[in-house]
Parts: C-alpha cells; sequence; structure tokens
C-alpha cells in the first residue's frame, strides 16, 4: 500500500535529511546520519565495481581456454575484484554504514563522539578510492590481492599506487573504529547500562577493537613493500637477503583478524533482527554479547593458518590448527543462540528476517567449512584451490553481505521515513539465495577435484562446474540490481514508515523517521533491559523524559 | 595417503551435513511451528546455561578429533622416509624442471615407479610457486631462496595433473604438467633411454671446477682451509656462535651462497660466496654430490673430497661457471 | 592586558565538559595504541631479522654514531619534561610560560631532527643508504675478534634503520608541527585552566614518539657495544 504524499495537515518536520539542501550541507556535514549516507553512496558504487570485476571472471571461466581476454588482464580483473571487496566494501560496510547511523541513535546520543573526524573517515575512503581509480586506469595491479612478495616486489604493474590506495582507506577504517569505541564507552544514555545494550553495540564494539589493533599492521606492511619497490630495499626479497614469509606473516596478521571485520558487524545486525521478528529476547544474551569479543581476541591469534603449506614448521602449524578449531566454537554459539530464539517465539517473515534465516544457514556452511580448512590434512588438498574461494564466499556474501543486506531493510524505514515494496524485497532476497547457493556450491566441489585460483584457463574436466557457476551468478546479479531499483523508487513512493514500524525494541525506534539532526528531541533514559519484547506488543511506548 | 585424506574429508562431511542439516531444519520447523498468530505472544526465556555449556563444548571435542586426524596426516607427510629416492625440483616462471638423481632431466613432467617412496627437494628460481598433485591430495609451497620437500609413494600406474597452486603471474594457469607413475619395470626402461650423468657426479664435476675441493680436503684441516665435507649430510654441527644445527640441504645451500652465515666452530670466515656464481641447477648438483659423501670408515682414507686435491684443473674448462 | 578568559566550547554532542574531556582523552590513547601497532610490524621485522643475522646486524650497528644517538635521547627526554611542565602551565593557566614550554619543545624536536640530519649525511658519505650505492666492508667486532660479514645481510640492516628512524623522524615532524600551532593557539589565550585539553593529547602524542626513539636507540645502536 503505498501514498505518495503526506496528508496535508501534517507540515513535513524537520529532519536530518532536509536540514540542509545544498552541496555543502552535505560534503561538509559532521552529522553521523549524513556521513552514512555519503557511506552507502560510495560503498555501493564500488560494490558494482567490485561486482563487474566478478562478471567478467565468471564470463572467462565459463570456457576452459583463455579465449576472453588476455592471462595478463584476468590476472589483474581478479586482483581488483579481491581489492575494491575486501577494502572497499566488506570493511566498510556495515560499520561506516549501518553502523554510523545506528551507533549514536542506539546508545541515545546526538551524534558520534567526534563528528568531523567520522567525516575526515569518509574523505580518506574517497581519497583510497580515487587513488585506487587511478591505479587501475593506469594499467591496474595483478599481484592478487594478498600481493605476497617477491612477486609483489617484481611486477611491473601498479603496486605502490594499489598499496598506497589500501594505506589511506586502512586509516578511514581505524578512525571509524576509534570513534565508535569512545562513543560506547563515554556517550551512552543515562541508565544504559553495559548489560543493556543492544548486542549490535557489542559487536561493533568488538569490530572496533580489531580495527584499531590490526589495521595499522597492514598499514606498515603496504608501506613497506612500498618502500622495497620505490627503493629496492630488501625487507622480503631473498635475493636481497630478505624473507619472503615474514611478508606473509606480517599480511595475514591483519587480514585474518580482518574477516572478523567484515563479519562481527553483520552478526550484530543478526542479532537485532532475529528478536524483532521473533518478539523474544535473545536466547543466551550474555553469551552472545561476550562471544563478540571472543572471536575478537581469537581471531588475532590464527592468522598462520593461511600459512600451512607456504613452509612454516610441523609444529607451528600444529599450534594455529588447533586454535583455528577455538575461534569456531563462539561463532557456533552465537548461530546456535539465534536458532534457539526462534523457539516459543511469534515469528514473521519480512524481509529483514528472510535474509536472517538465509545468514543463519549460508554462514553455517561457511564456517563448517572453515573448520574443514582448519584440520590440516584436508588444507594441504584443498588450500590455493577453489574450496577455499567458496569458503570466503559462503561467509562473507553468504555471511557479511546478507547480515547487511537484512540490515539495510530492517533500518530503511528509520533512514528514510519510507517502507521499501515488501513483495519485490521477498523476490530479491529468493533471487540472491537461490544465486548464491548456485554461483559457489559447485566450487566447493571444484576445489576438491583440484582446481587451483586465479587460474585463467583450466582442463576441460572442469567445465560443467564452472559453467553452473557462473550461471548462479547471473542469477545473483538480478538480486542486487533489484534493491538498487525498489529502494530507489521508495524514496518517492514508499509507504511513509512512522517511527517503528517493526515495533522494535531499541532506542533508534523512539525517534522520528527519519530522525532529526540531533536525533532525539530530549535524551533518553533507560530503565529497561535490551529487548524487552515482553513489553513492546503492537502498540508505542511512553518514552521516559530526561529532567 | 590419499586415501587417508579422503577419508577424513568424507568425515568430515558427514558430520558437517548433520550440524548443518540440524540447524536447517530447526531453523525451517521453528519458523514455521511459531509463526505468529493472533492470540499468542512470544514465551520470554532468558537463556540456559546448561545449554550454552554443552553447545560449547561437546563441539569442541568433536572438532578435536577433527584436529587430531589432520594433524596426524599431516606429520606423515612432513616426515619423509629416510630411504626415499630424490628428486630435484625448480620451479621458475613458468615450468617445472624437474632433477632426477640419475640424471635425466624432465621439463613439467615427473616419471616415477609405484611403490617407491619419492622425495621432492624443490625451490624456485624467481618468486613464490606451489607444487600440487590434486590426485594425491598433496601440496607445498616452493620458495626462492630455500628449499622445500614433499614426499609420495605412488600406487597405480597413471597420469596425474600436475598443477601450480600459488598465483606466480602472467601464466600461473599454464605453469602445469604431469606426474606419470609407471610400473617399475617400464620405468627402468624409461630410465635407461639416453646417456646420463648422475646428478651427484655433476656435483662432483663442479666441486672441483669452482675449486671447492682446494680448501674442503680430508688431509689438513683449520686455519685457511674449509671443514672436511665427507660425511656430513644431517650430522649436527657446531658453529662458533655455540649453536649447533643439522646440516641439512638448506644448510648446505646456504653455506655455498652465503658462507659467512654459519661459521663452523672453529674454522675462519674465509670462503667465499658463490652467489650469482651458481645457478639453482648447479646448486642441486653440488647439494647432491655433498650429500653423498660417506663417512670414512676407519683406516680408510676418505672417498670424498681427497681424490680431487691435486687434480689439475682441466684445460680449456672456466675457472668459475657463470650463470647465464 | 589579560585576554579574555575563553571557557570549553561544549560541542553538541556531549552532554558536558568533562564528558567532552574524557573522551578526548580516550580518543588519543586508542590513537596511541594504533600508533604502537603500526610501529609494532617494523620492530618485529627487526627482531627477526636480527636474531637471524645477528653478526650482520652489529656490524652495522656498530657503524652508527653512538654520540649522535645518545645527544637525541637526552634531547628527546628533555622535550618530554618541557611538554609536562607545559601542560602543568597551562593547568595553572600561566600562559607566557605555556608558549614558553610549547616552544622549546618544537626548538629541541627541530635539534633532534638536525642532528638526525647529520647522521643520515653521514651515512651517505659511508655508502651506507641501501640501494645501487650501498658498499659495507666494515667488520663485527667481537670483543677485539673481527668477523667479515655478508654485505647484502647488512644492507637489510640499514634498510630498517632508514625505514624505522625515518618514520620516527616523520611522526616527530608531525609532532613538532602540532606544537608550533598549539604555540600560536596558546599565545592568542586559547587555553585556560579549565581548557587545554590539546595540549594534554597532544603531550601524550609526543611522549610516545619520545617512547619509540628509548626503543630505538638501543635496539639500532647499541648492539654489542662493549667498552
Amino acid at each position: 500500500m503505498a501514498t505518495t504524499a503526506v496528508p496535508a495537515n501534517q507540515a513535513p518536520k524537520l529532519n536530518y535529511l532536509n536540514n540542509g539542501h545544498t552541496i555543502k550541507s552535505w560534503l561538509l556535514t559532521t552529522d553521523h546520519k549524513r556521513i552514512a549516507l555519503l557511506y552507502l553512496f560510495s560503498v555501493t558504487a564500488f560494490f558494482f565495481l567490485g561486482g563487474f570485476f566478478a562478471m567478467l571472471i565468471r564470463l572467462e571461466l565459463l570456457t576452459p581456454e583463455g579465449d576472453l581476454m588476455q592471462a595478463d588482464t584476468y590476472n589483474k580483473v581478479f586482483t581488483m575484484h579481491g581489492i575494491v571487496m575486501v577494502f572497499f566494501f566488506l570493511i566498510p560496510v556495515v560499520p561506516a554504514i549501518l553502523g554510523n547511523f545506528v551507533v549514536p541513535l542506539m546508545v541515545g546520543a546526538k551524534d558520534l563522539a567526534f563528528p568531523r573526524i567520522n567525516l575526515l573517515s569518509w574523505y580518506l575512503y574517497v581519497a583510497a578510492g580515487i587513488l585506487f581509480l587511478h591505479c587501475m586506469l593506469n594499467g591496474g595491479v595483478d599481484t592478487g590481492w594478498t600481493f605476497y612478495t617477491p612477486y609483489s616486489t617484481a611486477s611491473n604493474s601498479n603496486v605502490v599506487e594499489a598499496g598506497l590506495a589500501i594505506f589511506i582507506a586502512g586509516f578511514s577504517s581505524i578512525f571509524t573504529g576509534l570513534n565508535f569505541i569512545v562513543t560506547i564507552h563515554r556517550m551512552r544514555a543515562p541508565g544504559l547500562t553495559w548489560s543493556r545494550l543492544p548486542l549490535f553495540i557489542w559487536s561493533t564494539y568488538a569490530t572496533s577493537l580489531v580495527m584499531i589493533l590490526g589495521t595499522p599492521v597492514i598499514a606498515i606492511t603496504m608501506v613497506l613493500v612500498v618502500a622495497e619497490r620505490l627503493l629496492h630495499l630488501g625487507i622480503f626479497d631473498p635475493a636481497l637477503g630478505g624473507d619472503p614469509i615474514l611478508f606473509q606473516h606480517l599480511f595475514w596478521f591483519y587480514s585474518h583478524p580482518a574477516v572478523y571485520i567484515m563479519i562481527l558487524p553483520s552478526m550484530g545486525v543478526i542479532s537485532e533482527i532475529v528478536p524483532c521478528f521473533a518478539r523474544k529476547r535473545v536466547f543466551g544474551y550474555n553469551f552472545v554479547a561476550l562471544s563478540s569479543v571472543a572471536i575478537a581476541v581469537f581471531g588475532f591469534l590464527v592468522w598462520a593458518h593461511h600459512l600451512f603449506v607456504a613452509g612454516i614448521s610441523l609444529y607451528s602449524a600444529m599450534v594455529f590448527s588447533f586454535l583455528s578449531f577455538v575461534v569456531a566454537i563462539p561463532s557456533a554459539v552465537k548461530i546456535f543462540n539465534w536458532t534457539a530464539t526462534l523457539y516459543k517465539g511469534s515469528i514473521s517473515y519480512a524481509t529483514p528476517m528472510l535474509y536472517a534465516f538465509g545468514f543463519i544457514g549460508l554462514f553455517t556452511i561457511g564456517g563448517l567449512t572453515g573448520v574443514m580448512l582448519a584440520t590440516i590434512g584436508i588444507d594441504v588438498h584443498v588450500t590455493d584451490t577453489y574450496f577455499v574461494i567458496a569458503h570466503f564466499h559462503y561467509v562473507m556474501v553468504g555471511g557479511v553481505l546478507m547480515g547487511y543486506l537484512g540490515g539495510l531493510h530492517f533500518w530503511w524505514p528509520k533512514i528514510t521515513g519510507r517502507m521499501y515494496p515488501e513483495a519485490w524485497a521477498k523476490l530479491s532476497a529468493l533471487f540472491v539465495f537461490v544465486g548464491f547457493n548456485l554461483t559457489f556450491f559447485p566450487q566447493f566441489i571444484l576445489g576438491y577435484l583440484g582446481m587451483p585460483r586465479r587460474y585463467w584457463q583450466y582442463p576441460p574436466e572442469f567445465q560443467v562446474l564452472n559453467v553452473l557457476s557462473t550461471a548462479g551468478a547471473s542469477v545473483l546479479a538480478i538480486g542486487y540490481l533489484l534493491p538498487m531499483i525498489y529502494m530507489l523508487w521508495s524514496l518517492k513512493y514508499g509507504a511513509i514508515a512512522g517511527d517503528n514500524p517493526w515495533h522494535a525494541a531499541g532506542l533508534e525506534w523512539k525517534t522520528t523517521s527519519p530522525p532529526p539532526t540531533l536525533n532525539f528531541d530530549e535524551t533518553p533514559v533507560v530503565t529497561w533491559e535490551a529487548y524487552n519484547y515482553d513489553e513492546i506488543p503492537d502498540r508505542p511506548l511512553e518514552v521516559p523524559v530526561a529532567q | 595417503m590419499a586415501g587417508q585424506v579422503d577419508a577424513l574429508y568424507i568425515y568430515l562431511l558427514l558430520v558437517s551435513g548433520i550440524m548443518t542439516a540440524i540447524i536447517f531444519l530447526a531453523v525451517a520447523v521453528l519458523a514455521i511451528k511459531y509463526r505468529r498468530v493472533p492470540g499468542r505472544d512470544a514465551h520470554q526465556i532468558e537463556g540456559s546455561t546448561i545449554l550454552e555449556v554443552s553447545w560449547s563444548v561437546i563441539p569442541f571435542f568433536i572438532m578435536l578429533t577433527f584436529f587430531i586426524w589432520g594433524a596426524v596426516i599431516f606429520f606423515e607427510e612432513r616426515t619423509p622416509p629416510a630411504d626415499a629416492t630424490e628428486v630435484y625440483v625448480v620451479a621458475k616462471q613458468w615450468m617445472w624442471k624437474i632433477e632426477h638423481i640419475e640424471g635425466q632431466h624432465e621439463i613439467n613432467e615427473l616419471h616415477v615407479p609405484t611403490g617407491q617412496n619419492i622425495k621432492l627437494i624443490m625451490t624456485s628460481q624467481d618468486v613464490i610457486h606451489s607444487f600440487y598433485i590434486p590426485a594425491f591430495r598433496l601440496k607445498q609451497d616452493v620458495l626462492p631462496g630455500r628449499y622445500t620437500t614433499l614426499w609420495f609413494k605412488a600406487t597405480k600406474p597413471g597420469r596425474y595433473h600436475l598443477f601450480c597452486a600459488e598465483y606466480c603471474g602472467t601464466m600461473h594457469s599454464g605453469m602445469g604438467g604431469d606426474i606419470i607413475v609407471m610400473e617399475p619395470q617400464d620405468y627402468a626402461l624409461w630410465m635407461a633411454g639416453g646417456a646420463l650423468n648422475p646428478l651427484p657426479e655433476t656435483g662432483k664435476a663442479l666441486f672441483a671446477s669452482l675449486g671447492c675441493s682446494t680448501c674442503h680436503r680430508s688431509d689438513v684441516q683449520g686455519e685457511s682451509r674449509g671443514p672436511d665435507l665427507a660425511g656430513l649430510y644431517n650430522k649436527p654441527v657446531k658453529l662458533e656462535d655455540g649453536r649447533t644445527v643439522i646440516a641439512d640441504e638448506n644448510y648446505v645451500r646456504e653455506s655455498i651462497l652465503d658462507p659467512t652465515a654459519k661459521i663452523v666452530s672453529g674454522f675462519k670466515p674465509v670462503m667465499p660466496t658463490f652467489q650469482g656464481i651458481v645457478n639453482d641447477d648447479q646448486l642441486n648438483a653440488l647439494v647432491a654430490y655433498i650429500k653423498s659423501l660417506a663417512q670414512p670408515s676407519s683406516g680408510q682414507p676418505s672417498q670424498g673430497t681427497a681424490g680431487l686435491e691435486n687434480q689439475p684443473t682441466p684445460a680449456g674448462q672456466p675457472q668459475n661457471v657463470q650463470v647465464q | 592586558m589579560e585576554p579574555e578568559a575563553h571557557g570549553p566550547e561544549l560541542v553538541h554532542q556531549f552532554s558536558d565538559v568533562q564528558q567532552q574531556k574524557n573522551a578526548a582523552s580516550l580518543g588519543m590513547w586508542l590513537f596511541l595504541v594504533t600508533e604502537i601497532m603500526f610501529f609494532g610490524g617494523m620492530f618485529c621485522a627487526y627482531l627477526i631479522y636480527r636474531l637471524e643475522y645477528f653478526n650482520a646486524f652489529a656490524a652495522g650497528s656498530q657503524q652508527l654514531s653512538i654520540k649522535m644517538g645518545a645527544i637525541n635521547t637526552a634531547v628527546l627526554i628533555i622535550s618530554s619534561v618541557t611538554v609536562v611542565l607545559a601542560v602543568k602551565a597551562a593547568e595553572a593557566g600561566k600562559r607566557k610560560l605555556l608558549v614558553g614550554y610549547l616552544v622549546v619543545t618544537v626548538l629541541l624536536g627541530l635539534t633532534f631532527l638536525v642532528v638526525k640530519g647529520f647522521e643520515y649525511r653521514e651515512k651517505f658519505e659511508k655508502h651506507h643508504v641501501p640501494g645501487s650505492t650501498f658498499s659495507f666492508t666494515d667488520k663485527f667486532d667481537d670483543n677485539g675478534k673481527q668477523y667479515s660479514v655478508n654485505s647484502k645481510e647488512a644492507e637489510l640492516f640499514f634498510s630498517l634503520y632508514f625505514v624505522m628512524t625515518g618514520m620516527h623522524a616523520l611522526h616527530m615532524i608531525i609532532g613538532c608541527g602540532l606544537f608550533t600551532v598549539l604555540a600560536i593557539l596558546a599565545w592568542k589565550g586559547h587555553y585556560t585552566p579549565a581548557y587545554f585539553t590539546p595540549i594534554e593529547n597532544s603531550g601524550l602524542y609526543w611522549h610516545l614518539v619520545d617512547i619509540i626513539w628509548i626503543y630505538l636507540f638501543p635496539l639500532l645502536y647499541l648492539i654489542s657495544r662493549h667498552s
């Protein structure tokens, strides 16, 4: 049911969207909500760029021969697909868009702790993006997103530009994380104790810890690679006395925790959606909250599981294998807790909940295949094959992206004041789920059969599975394009949302949709536990006012 | 070995499959059974510590079985038997060079007999590659500047894919080949074709022509000479700085390319480096030769380097062999 | 004439001044943690290679000027003292003293950089700059015993030396710039006993850069130095 105009007796209220219409008021904004939209715009643009590269990859892989493009071009395409998706999409997508928008609202604050640093963070992202685009247009980079030395020291592609772009993007990430930690520590509304915090805040907090501790290491690693190329130093080059494995250790010391930066916020989103659409508090709140912190901590102890066959010692490998199993436990705990939350709930199948169901199923598969990779005997066979590619796409796309889409739909009414069209959204979710599985499940089989990754051409016996995968990718693409269309449509024609269309718990729903620039007319005082769905039937609750 | 990996994989698939099915079913059943109906409110449940502990501890112990089985297989994969036949592999962009100890050189193909333990000693001339035989479920990265090893015992004759599995540039996907496993009699026939110079013999000739034998000899030790290399391989070596290391392939290789890295106790750092003077193939030959030098038994003069001391450099042969 | 006292400007997102101050302080500490992780990567690389190539690293270290390194260490420690005194002056509302200490800190920082410049020049003259001009013929002096070392390994020492001290110097330059700006603002009367948060937080930054040098100096300059 779409209404196209606001009823005549309601003058449009001043909110963050209509509070200033000039370009300057957007580009120099310090309002976290506007910055979130700036990120939404730029991150989405990079997502489609990364998706374009993915399309090129899948098209090339339709046939065993390398017949669509030259080998060098293909190598650049998969490298840039990886760099764009990892650094310009997956890392910022939930924290910088949903986190930026929702965190101050959820803690009852008027903004983040450092709004100007928040804006700086966006500009750093944009600067990094422009530098990377320049790198791309200048011939690109072909080292793989992992930049292994000595190939990256010697490659005659634009490693320096790409490395510097990643360095700058890293600082964008660091400042975002820093802002969140200070906000969560110092700016919670009166009465909002740690144990009353929404789980999205717990996840964001854990993510931010990883961001500030891990990202500087990739920064210095990229600096060293750039220095090595420009100044011919020998830090990672064996011909000059250096050790290429040292690069791998330094690289993965960040890049493994980075995947927890990607997944934790999405897990936080699921922790918001499931209680709302099951109308009950999350099962085992304490355990879910603690599991976020556990994932962040243990995530720093497992990096060398990327180096099992790289030439590390036998005993080293065994230690990291063991620790990699340990880090799986807190993730499993979350899955069990969300599932248990459904028990005796009152469950609705709104789009956000469908994405949550998808997340639970696909993250389970992705996580279990991760456990398979932690088993060294298996990893020796399947590392550097399509098995690994399938694994990380299950957790990144089936996990992070599903969580993001669920959250985007969940908070869309709050962000825009409009409802998206439910039927189209459900259809879109179906396309994503089916397309995704068709794309990536065959890749598990391809990997175990022995097809290595980063292959421009492959033996003919692998073709059928590759064709299936490409077919799936086409379906998946539709699933991503549809929301672009109907979300934009909803801005003008979507139903007016009201303050709390989902009758959800959480402070963000106790202000208008869209919220005013300073978030709350009066600072809320919290006297209730999180997810108090027993107190929220389908009618709005009175908000106590601070004196 | 491949059978064991597959068995472990099937076990993992079963357990994961069951776990996935449980979760999928639980979500589906609960989502349908407890769908929203007017008149029934959700029932708030705080949690259950017993459940939390159970579903943390039980999966942990299940995963422990994965870990142990995987670690056992890995340990076996990384412990080559002492009697393994050695084959040297040099990877370069974008091909595999194979050097059998008997002297055969192969490009992108490795012939092996069934029923024999084969140990590959591998290095790269340029960037990191990875030697991957899917049929054997084995893979090992091949690094520049050092040796890594991979061992296997083939049981079934046939032709099996060899892939490079670490991205290495333009023709990474073209850097493939075959492992050709033959019955022992067929393998012997294949071996016999063509005149061969066993790798240690090549190494012995290099040892003389490069002048190694002037210092590494069994008659005079210490001062301006080098340690006697007879029986050196795989023995512990005491160094100047107090450390003791095992003289494995990497040690021998390093001693040729960077002699001052590990000075043997009692000797001076006078050996020149051969970095840039010998290429990887020559290095392999020298390493193979030094490994072949047996410990002299008591009373008998060393058969190792002794015979080379007074050999004049053959006329016409360059004193130093340059890398191309 | 006493400049007009400014109160701390409460920005909109904070509910009171104390919260604002606490937030700024926590933010700076978190930033310092990221700096530690950043330098940590280089220290990690350094420690690994020093263990592996001890002789060459010792030989390289023995070629560094202990005199200049020690002077720089003293200069930085004194500058941290002046920073502390600046903060105390701000707290006490003594504007001229505050500006004075900030200026002295900047001057000490510049002194450090000048001495570093002399050191780098010496490295250049001795052909110890990594790259095509590098040449290292010095030996490792182990209590009288001389060992020659692998030139590539020594070059690695100097690579790490330049990257680590260079990165440190870059942070020093930023610090000097920061304090110059603060000195100007302090002269204009921006800081009062009620509000001197930027002085405090910039002071924290300066102390960290100092501490990093306190680690760099013995690690780089004092390998195997005997009487």
